[in-house]
Order: C-alpha cells, then sequence, then structure tokens
C-alpha cells in the first residue's frame, strides 16, 4: 500500500464531470440549438451573450478549461485502469462501462480538435465570434468533417447521460437496484434527446444563411 | 445395468494447465468416462485417478482446490466455460462440452487451477470486517437485533470470499488497486450490525483510502456473478452514501 489516496482526485472528477462540465455540455446544446431555432441571428446573439457575461475570463478558466483539463487527463488514467470485459461478460451495464470508456477518449480527441478549430482560432485572431456560425457551416458541410462531428456528438452525449448515472451511484443517491433502473431509462432518454438537439443544430449550419459569414472563416479553414 | 448402455459416453475438457507461478501456461486436452450426475470436481477426480490425455499419453494430474464441496467454502472457484463460478455446483449435464477450465487468473496462479486468494483476506482486514469484543472486562450482551434486520444481514453474511466478483470486475487488475466489490459489501455487514456500527467510521476510513470505493465503475458484472446472489452492487451504492457522508462530516468537522 503506497501514501497516495485515490479517493479525492476520484471523487473530484465524479463532481467536474457534473459541475461544470455536465452543465456546460447541457449550456452548449442550448447554445447551439439557437442556430437551429433563431438562424445565424440567433446563433450570434448566444454567443454574443455568453461573451457578455461579467469576468468571461476568469469564469472560462475555473469554469471549463481547469475543469476540462483534470477531468479530461484523469479521465484517461482511469480509462487505462480499466479492463474491457464485455467479451466475457455480455451484459448491459458492462457495455454501459465500456462504452464510458471509449467515448471518455473519443470525446477527448474531439473536444481538443473541435476547440482548435472553434475558440483557438478566436484566441488567435483568425475569426471573430460573430464568424463562428460560419466556421461551423464549412465543417458540416464538408462530409469529412461532419462524420466525425457526428461521432464526437454521440460520443460526448453518451459520456455525459452515462456518466450522469453513473454519478448518481457513486454518491450514494440511487441506490437499490429499482432507483437505477429507472436512472437509466431516464438518462437514456437525455442521450437520446441532447443527441437530436446537438445533431439537429449541425444541420441546421449547413443551411445557406450561414453562409455570408463563411467566407470570411473560410481563409483559415483551409488551413485546417 | 444401466452402466453398460451410457458405458461409451464420454466427456471431453480442455483445461489450462501451469506448473508453477512463475512458469508458462498451456492447455491439455482431457476425454472421461461420463457418470450421472457427474460434477467438474469428479470429473478432476477421474483425471486424478487416471492422468492420461484424449490422446492416450500420460501426463501429471491436475491440481485444484475443493473443501465443502457445496458450494460455501469457495475454494474450488476457477473459470469455467469462461464463466468464474464453483466446480462443485458445476454438473457436468448442464455444460456445454469441451468443457474449458482455467484458473481465475485476477489471482497469482499456484498451480493449474489452484490460485492464491490472499489479496482477498487482506482486503478484509484493511477494512476490519469484524466486530471487536475483546477487551479487559466483561463488557455485557450487545444490543439486541431486530429480527427483520438480521434476516436481511444473514443475505449479506453469505459471502464465502470465493473472488467470483472479482474475477468479474474489470477494475480489479495489476494496473488498479480497486480493493474489489466483496470486502465492500462486509464494510455494510458489519456496518449494519448494531455492535459493528459502533466501529462503523474506522470500516469507512479505511474504504476512503487508495484502492478503496472509489475504484468501482459500475460494470456492475459483480452482482450477476455472485453465486450467492448477494446484491453487491446495491451494497456499494449504499456504502458510496456512507462514505460520501462521512467525507463531509469530517470536512465540517461534525
Ligand atoms: S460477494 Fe459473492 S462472488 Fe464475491 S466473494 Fe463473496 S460470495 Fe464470492
Ligand atoms: S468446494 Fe467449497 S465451494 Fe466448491
Amino acid at each position: 500500500m503506497n501514501d497516495r489516496n485515490s479517493y479525492f482526485p476520484r471523487k473530484l472528477h465524479s463532481l467536474l464531470g457534473v459541475i461544470p462540465l455536465g452543465l456546460f455540455i447541457v449550456e452548449h446544446m442550448l447554445t447551439n440549438f439557437s442556430a437551429y431555432e433563431g438562424g445565424p441571428e440567433g446563433f450570434k446573439d448566444s454567443v454574443a451573450f455568453l461573451n457578455g457575461l461579467p469576468l468571461v475570463f476568469f469564469l472560462e478558466l475555473f469554469g471549463i478549461w481547469l475543469p476540462l483539463l483534470f477531468h479530461g487527463v484523469y479521465g484517461l488514467y482511469v480509462a487505462y485502469q480499466s479492463n474491457l470485459n464485455t467479451g466475457r461478460f455480455q451484459y448491459g451495464r458492462n457495455w454501459a462501462f465500456t462504452m464510458q470508456r471509449i467515448t471518455g477518449v473519443v470525446t477527448f480527441i474531439f473536444v481538443v480538435w473541435h476547440l482548435y478549430q472553434t475558440r483557438y482560432q478566436v484566441m488567435v485572431g483568425n475569426v471573430t465570434h460573430e464568424e463562428l456560425g460560419g466556421v461551423m457551416h464549412d465543417v458540416a458541410n464538408s462530409p469529412f468533417y461532419l462524420v466525425l462531428y457526428i461521432i464526437g456528438v454521440i460520443a460526448a452525449t453518451f459520456h455525459f447521460s452515462n456518466g450522469m448515472w453513473a454519478f448518481l451511484v457513486s454518491w450514494g443517491i440511487t441506490i437499490g437496484p429499482r432507483a437505477q433502473r429507472i436512472s437509466s431509462y431516464i438518462w437514456m432518454g437525455v442521450f437520446v434527446i441532447c443527441s437530436v438537439m446537438f445533431l439537429m443544430s449541425l444541420f441546421a449550419f449547413r443551411g445557406d444563411e450561414f453562409k455570408e459569414a463563411a467566407s470570411a472563416a473560410l481563409a483559415w479553414a483551409n488551413l485546417v | 445395468m444401466a452402466e453398460t448402455t451410457t458405458a461409451q459416453k464420454s466427456v471431453k475438457f480442455i483445461i489450462e494447465r501451469q506448473d508453477a507461478p512463475d512458469k508458462p501456461s498451456y492447455t491439455e486436452e482431457f476425454e472421461i468416462p461420463y457418470r450421472p450426475n457427474m460434477n467438474v470436481i469428479g470429473a478432476l477426480m477421474e483425471i486424478q485417478r487416471n492422468p492420461k490425455k484424449s490422446d492416450g499419453s500420460s501426463t501429471a494430474p491436475v491440481c485444484w482446490e475443493s473443501n465443502c464441496l457445496e458450494e460455501v467454502c469457495g475454494a474450488c472457484s476457477m473459470v469455467i466455460n469462461g464463466k468464474p463460478r464453483q466446480a462443485c455446483s458445476a454438473l457436468i449435464d448442464q455444460l456445454q462440452q469441451p468443457i474449458r477450465l482455467q484458473p481465475m487468473r485476477t489471482f497469482p496462479v499456484v498451480r493449474d487451477l489452484v490460485i492464491n486468494r490472499e489479496r482477498m483476506f487482506n482486503a478484509l482486514k484493511k477494512v476490519k470486517a469484524w466486530i471487536p469484543i475483546d477487551g479487559t472486562y466483561d463488557l455485557g450482551p450487545g444490543p439486541r437485533m431486530a429480527e427483520t434486520k438480521r434476516q436481511w444481514a444473514y443475505e449479506l453474511s453469505k459471502c464465502m470470499t470465493c473472488g467470483v466478483c472479482l474475477e468479474s470486475c474489470p477494475n480489479v487488475n495489476d494496473r488498479n488497486s480497486f480493493i474489489g466489490p466483496a470486502a465492500i459489501s462486509q464494510v455494510r455487514l458489519f456496518n449494519a450490525h448494531p455492535t459493528g456500527e459502533m466501529n462503523q467510521e474506522e470500516r469507512l476510513d479505511a474504504l476512503m483510502t487508495d484502492g478503496g470505493i472509489e475504484g468501482c465503475g459500475n460494470s456492475q458484472n459483480c452482482v450477476r456473478s455472485c453465486p450467492k446472489g448477494i446484491p453487491l452492487t446495491t451494497s456499494i451504492a449504499a456504502i458510496n452514501k456512507d462514505t460520501t457522508k462521512h467525507m463531509f462530516k469530517k470536512w465540517l468537522g461534525i
């Protein structure tokens, strides 16, 4: 036995997955959905609203960047510590366990790349916040990127929904088999709804109304 | 007699063997005469009596462990046709042939099908899975336990430390220090006991150190595999609740 205690980092990893990351993914889903509902204007307004929040730098740092970094890196370690034995034990929950780890790794890669394509380009000044809709227009119209985004989005929503299920068990909120079963129905419902909403917005970005905004973004998108 | 008509029937085995802990493993095939109501232990005894492989060449008898022969000691646990279970309650009539026997490799293999389950006993020591009643004077009778609670606790007390739940758990491996489901369920058992309850914090503390309860990743294979039908995942979730509460209490100093 060594002195290292894995209890607190693992608990922190679990908590950060919900607050703030779980909240963030829901927020992100709603922002994107404004592209479906309100077109370029709706999306622009949502982005502008977020950027208008007070102390946005610190909000991003402590609300997203650091939690994401910890959850992602520690999560990779958690995945490394698991055997995948669905070959021998083909139970639904064991599949979910396996998928939680696979989607975790996929989401991590997807998020890094997605941040590079969007947030990083804003940071280095290649595009402005207003042009992000155009960036997404280009992404959604490239079959290659579109497929990668669909995989990434579905992986992220599964990881979120199933992670919420596991969070409720790990913190002792859903204890008995009945509570856990009902919880699994609810979170699988959330998974479906979130995936559909994300995909609807992704496809909304394909529309021509996002095109004008796209021309400005094209210049760097070709580089990616 | 019936024997003359069934004498031709035989049972095929593919057994994963290993001569010593640090030796490579290899498989051998056996074909032994069928007897009605035979179990895997009976078949291994037959191989012991007549240690010949199916090609007729002789080999060292296959080693295994067993005691109670009625699925209460856990000694004969092994992987039978891919699933960890007790060999004494594995009836040949209910198994698909050829029957594959393997040691439970989550544990160090001593020889052939014999494994060392010491880590499980260490785990029980770590979480103090007992009720301390020794003292320098007679402590008198402890509080009584309600009969309904006793019946409930009896289910948890059926654990025979067989190791099947650890073998099925994807998080019990040599990259992970997870204590395994059995010991966590024992904490729930002893913390529910009216006298054991007096030391419940010690057991929770033990599960909040490295390799403790946080190692559970909720694959829930354990509860599907436990031969005693112990509600392991319910125990884990209940202890998750207790450890979480304990953590906040300690932080807030109450
Ligand atoms: S909990 Fe069940 S599977 Fe695990 S060691 Fe005890 S009896 Fe065996
Ligand atoms: S010999 Fe005791 S459980 Fe099989």
